[in-house]
């Protein structure tokens, strides 16, 4: 028992809880802040994590391949926003998802093997980036947290970030650029009868919250392998329940809502797969729980959606869902 | 409760020492599982699922695409010139092998008794081999195809997918014309018209016409359920139809996830034997009869939606609702009708994929967005568009991959709906203020 709150309570600081905050702080920007439909928040992970893997396998350093993200990151957005944003925002929708689900198939094809890795993806990228772990050798933390160097390496870079751009997102929409954000949320012809170019505010605002996605990529796949699976709807789907959970229209909303959401999700597979192995629960089999959780997801969003679109730290007047 | 050894911490423990891997581990732990089950080691290194592909021994078949899904991974491989193919897998466990039949050369085709869909088991070693037996031929020097025949395959197979896939875009056009609806979740009812036609042929052996009427029945009765339950309610909240949509993103995670847990992960086997030669090409006999039931279905939908006086209500409610309330039209009644309408032929369609593709949990899913391109083609909210739509996709998806790898080919048509949007945004049959 104890052991099952300890790992759901360790998910609190994970590398990807922060990766997936650090998303959800993107969509904030896209969806709360500026009502701009962006279902393909993947695509910039995979975009930062893709390239980043890639620059370094290729012997760039840290800094050139970040930059090359970023720069991969911008491109997306052009090609997503150019046909799209002057268009109903269900197009966005549709187009973002396909574009997200375009470029995983184009990273999995084995015909890109040597490029890519193809359907195994790209593994050992991420030297460079323990290289300059300044911690030394050991073991760091306690109890639900324990951690040896390279854990609390990425654990303290992934926080970092997070904080960075969850400050840097607060300075920008209390600034006159983040009130013309708003204001095309609430109305976009009477910003544009101001004399605004929406469309040039909407095209910015993609562009940031894009980067924010591709240093999430970044961020997601320092501990792990890239793999083109990680990166399919689902995903996407994931960071929109984290940013409604904790409320679309808020800085904090999608961070604590990170941290509720792979707490609750650690909890209950916990849960559920000690009520299987003490035969509480005899209706599925250990096999079947990683299913029961997307199932919780799924009633989690639909109900979230429904009863408190605002989220838990949203104020209900911010936030409409127009369109 | 006993705290179960495997986990973070009893990893952990254990590991200690294994430098590169405990980082992995305690950073993945339980939650890598999240989207796709991360592999804790380098996978290239693991287990693998191989075979070759040959007619007979001195004829190895060159460019064959064989496809693996299972454990949350997906990945595919083309045959060398030595007929082999390899794929890497991530974990231990069960895994679906499709071999791909219109990538295989002209005339050949499996030993009887076999299928083109196995089910390997990945357990007690790393590495398994999935057999796919050819008729084997003795001439070691077959002539290639010739190369109209290839195109002539990819039109007719094409034709079919899109006129499959028609039925299921208009079923969703018709619902986002009267409800302002983009539904997420339309892709299920595709996958429960398969699985249920499953469940019925395969598992109850009825007979294959009284299965596929029955599973279209069950869709039907879902898609007003779903209306009764759902939707209603929430159109009478006055949900605003983003908000909508997400709920169906919702209600599909859910709907999907479920029906893995019934029907587990792996595919199951819908196709039927024979096949007929039609201007020389090989055909699923069962597919042809498909695409002619679906044509006679499309036909009596257009009837149903030009001549008679609910069709004309529908598209009255579609063009603007409340200019057709004020005209006496119970919207409401409408909306239901067209959910009925709409989820009749989606899962008519599905029945179709299911017997075309095989069926899967995520069979539905993963044309989604061949739906959602087919609809936004033909203009969104028109129900002929959205036909006109989905057959140039189905064309373009098969034809396509004359020129790309067959593992990019639905990426192809998705390229499609982005050109589509960037230079006639109304689609091919809508009309502009529908963009608004």
């Amino acid at each position: 028992m104890e052991q099952i709150l300890a790992n759901a309570l360790g998910e609190l600081l994970t590398p990807m809880t922060a990766a997936y905050a650090l998303a959800a702080i993107g969509l904030a920007m896209h969806f709360g802040f500026t009502g701009l439909l962006n279902f393909g928040q993947a695509a910039y992970m995979l975009v930062g994590a893709y390239a980043f893997a890639m620059s370094t396998l290729a012997g760039l350093g840290l800094v050139p391949a970040i930059l090359i993200s970023f720069a991969a990151s911008i491109v997306l957005s052009f090609v997503l926003g150019i046909p799209t944003l002057r268009l109903r925002s269900d197009y966005l929708a549709i187009v973002t998802i396909a574009a997200a689900e375009i470029l995983r198939f184009i990273v999995s094809t084995t015909g890109l093997n040597d490029v890519t890795g193809g359907p195994q993806g790209l593994s050992g990228f991420a030297r460079d980036f323990y290289s300059i772990n300044p911690f030394p050798a050991g073991e760091y933390g306690f109890w639900a947290w324990t951690m040896d160097e390279k854990g609390l390496w990425v654990r303290v870079v992934a926080w970092s970030l997070v904080i960075i751009a969850a400050l840097f997102v607060s300075k920008m929409i209390r600034s006159p650029w983040g009130r013309v954000i708003k204001g095309i949320r609430e109305d976009e012809d009477a910003v544009r009868s101001l004399g605004k170019n929406v469309y040039s505010y909407k095209m910015q605002s993609l562009i940031i919250g894009g980067m924010l996605g591709t240093l999430a990529g970044i961020v997601f796949v320092l501990p792990r392998a890239v793999q083109p699976g990680n990166f399919g709807t689902g995903l996407t789907f994931f960071i929109w329940t984290i940013l409604l959970l904790g409320g679309a229209a808020t800085v904090l909303g999608p961070i604590i809502g990170s941290m509720i959401f792979w707490v609750l999700l650690s909890l209950t597979d916990g849960l559920l797969s000690a009520g299987v192995d003490s035969g509480v629960i005899t209706f599925i089999t250990q096999n079947q729980i990683g299913g029961i959780r997307f199932m919780l997801v799924g009633i989690g969003l639909m109900l979230l959606v429904i009863f408190r679109p605002q989220g838990i730290f949203g104020n209900k007047k911010e936030l409409y869902f127009n369109g | 409760m006993k705290p179960r050894r495997s986990n973070l911490l009893g990893r952990f423990t254990k590991w200690v020492g294994a430098l590169s891997l405990v980082l992995v581990t305690t950073l993945g732990g339980s939650t890598a599982l999240a989207i796709a089950p991360n592999p804790t080691q380098d996978i290239t290194s693991q287990y693998a699922i191989q075979g070759t592909i040959r007619q007979g021994a001195a004829n190895p078949v060159e460019g064959a695409v064989i496809n693996v899904v299972g454990e949350g991974f997906e990945g595919s491989a083309t045959t060398n010139a030595r007929g082999k193919w390899e794929i890497n897998v991530p974990n231990k466990g069960s895994y679906t092998v499709t071999l791909d039949l219109a990538t295989l050369p002209e005339g050949a085709k499996l030993k009887p008794g076999f299928e083109n869909v196995r089910t390997v088991e990945i357990d007690k070693v790393n590495t398994v081999v999935a057999i796919f037996p050819l008729v084997e031929i003795d001439d070691p020097n077959v002539t290639p195809p010739p190369t109209t025949n290839v195109v002539l395959s990819r039109i007719f197979a094409g034709l079919n997918f899109g006129i499959l896939l028609a039925m299921a875009a208009i079923g969703l056009s018709l619902i986002y014309g009267t409800t302002g609806l983009s539904n997420f979740a339309h892709g299920e009812m595709v996958t429960i018209g398969a699985l249920t036609m499953f469940t019925f042929n395969r598992v109850m052996g009825l007979d294959i016409i009284l299965s596929a009427l029955l599973a279209t029945a069950i869709v039907t009765a879902f898609g007003y359920t779903q209306d009764a339950v759902l939707w209603r309610p929430l159109r009478k909240k006055r949900i605003g139809i983003t908000q909508m949509m997400i709920v169906s993103i919702g209600l599909s995670i859910v709907i999907r996830y479920f029906l893995q847990l019934v029907y587990g992960g792996d595919t199951k086997v819908l196709s039927q034997g024979t096949t007929w030669n039609i201007f020389g090409v090989l055909m699923p006999a069962i597919n042809v009869i498909c695409a002619g039931i679906s044509i006679i279905a499309l036909l009596g939908f257009a009837w149903f939606l030009t001549r008679t006086r609910i069709g004309k209500a529908t598209r009255a409610v579609s063009d603007n609702a409340a200019l057709a309330a004020s005209t006496g039209i119970d919207v409401e009644r409408i909306v239901r009708i067209v959910w009925v309408v709409a989820a009749a032929l989606t899962g008519l369609s599905g029945v179709f994929i299911g017997l075309y593709f095989q069926a899967a949990w995520d069979t539905g899913f993963s044309i989604l967005l061949l739906l959602f391109a087919a609809v936004t083609l033909g203009g969104l909210g028109t129900a002929f568009g959205a036909a006109v739509g989905a057959l140039i996709v189905g064309m373009f998806v098969e034809l396509s991959t004359l020129v790309i790898p067959p593992d990019l080919k639905f990426a192809g048509a998705l390229i499609v709906l982005i050109l589509v949007l960037l230079f006639r945004p109304q689609g091919v049959l809508g009309r502009k203020q529908r963009i608004g």
